[in-house]
């Protein structure tokens, strides 16, 4: 039992806590933070896999960004209230957690799958280096390797801010 | 080092949470949020790969999902808040037409 080992129990639980937590609180803002948790824990995870700079991103635009425009949104809409009636649809409910069981019994299979095969193939060359990344080596893959992705996510982006545009705007056309 | 399998199985977990998530809950913002569960399992595979393998790409992809999230929750966003002013409610069972 290493110190990683019991890095990786605690930030892997409570990320497993905070995910069932964001299912099954009732109120939006309640599970808004538990999601902010989820992403914390997974930053600790990723600095854990020797991903520094992609901890580092995971904070800021997921911990930051994104959950502040999600806590914007749930206040703004001031759906205290409305949320309490049909959050759960009782038809759906056994169905979904016996297809989910199903989906999480693959991913385990798989996963063991995935390990099996790299013992066999392991055992003909060396264990891959437990490498950590500088932010230099990724930017100069980044830039080098995957420059033409790299613009075509700006254009995503860019996308992005004329439809969210468009979509506001058409609220202030009057309606005939 | 710890094995590939425990972050994988993780991973397995955290999506087939969010999975159940987007199937139970009917609060189009919980929706969402359960989207960004499943990227963010995503996410934990492509770095835990990434690492076993000893190559960068992985990390890199990571990158261009959190891009693509970052866009997919401006644009969902917005088109709940304006669901919300035509409709007065996000409840995806009742907001069953496409029509304004």
């Amino acid at each position: 039992m290493t110190a990683e080992h019991i890095l990786f129990f605690i930030f892997g639980g409570v990320s497993l806590i905070g995910a069932i937590s964001v299912i099954s609180f009732r109120h939006p803002i309640y599970s808004a933070l538990a999601l902010i948790v989820t992403f914390f824990t997974q930053a600790g995870l990723f600095v854990l896999l020797g991903a520094h700079f992609v901890a580092a991103v995971q904070i800021i635009v997921y911990a930051g960004a994104i959950m502040v425009l999600f806590l914007f949104v749930i206040m703004l809409l001031n759906l205290g209230t409305l949320s309490l009636k049909g959050v759960l649809s009782g038809k759906l409910k056994g169905f979904a957690i016996i297809l989910g069981i199903l989906l999480a019994i693959e991913g385990i299979y798989i996963a063991v799958r995935i390990r099996d095969n790299q013992n066999t193939a392991v055992a003909s060359s060396e264990v891959a280096p437990d490498t950590s990344y500088s932010i230099s080596e990724i930017g100069e893959t980044l830039f080098k390797d995957y420059l033409l992705p790299f613009e075509v996510t700006s254009l995503i982006l860019l996308a992005a801010l004329i439809g969210v545009i468009v979509l506001v705007k058409r609220e202030n056309q009057p309606e005939n | 080092m710890l094995s590939i399998e425990y972050y994988l199985i993780l991973s397995a977990l955290l999506f087939t949470i969010g999975v159940i998530g987007v199937l139970i809950r009917r609060n189009a913002i919980i929706i969402f949020m359960c989207i960004e569960l499943m990227l963010n399992a995503a996410n934990l595979a492509f770095v835990a790969i990434s690492r076993n393998l000893g190559e960068v790409e992985g990390q890199l992809f990571v990158f261009f999902v959190m891009a693509v999230a970052a866009a997919e929750v401006a644009i969902g966003l917005a088109i709940i808040v304006s669901v919300f002013k035509h409709r007065e409610t996000i409840n995806v069972d009742e907001v069953n037409s496409l029509k304004g």
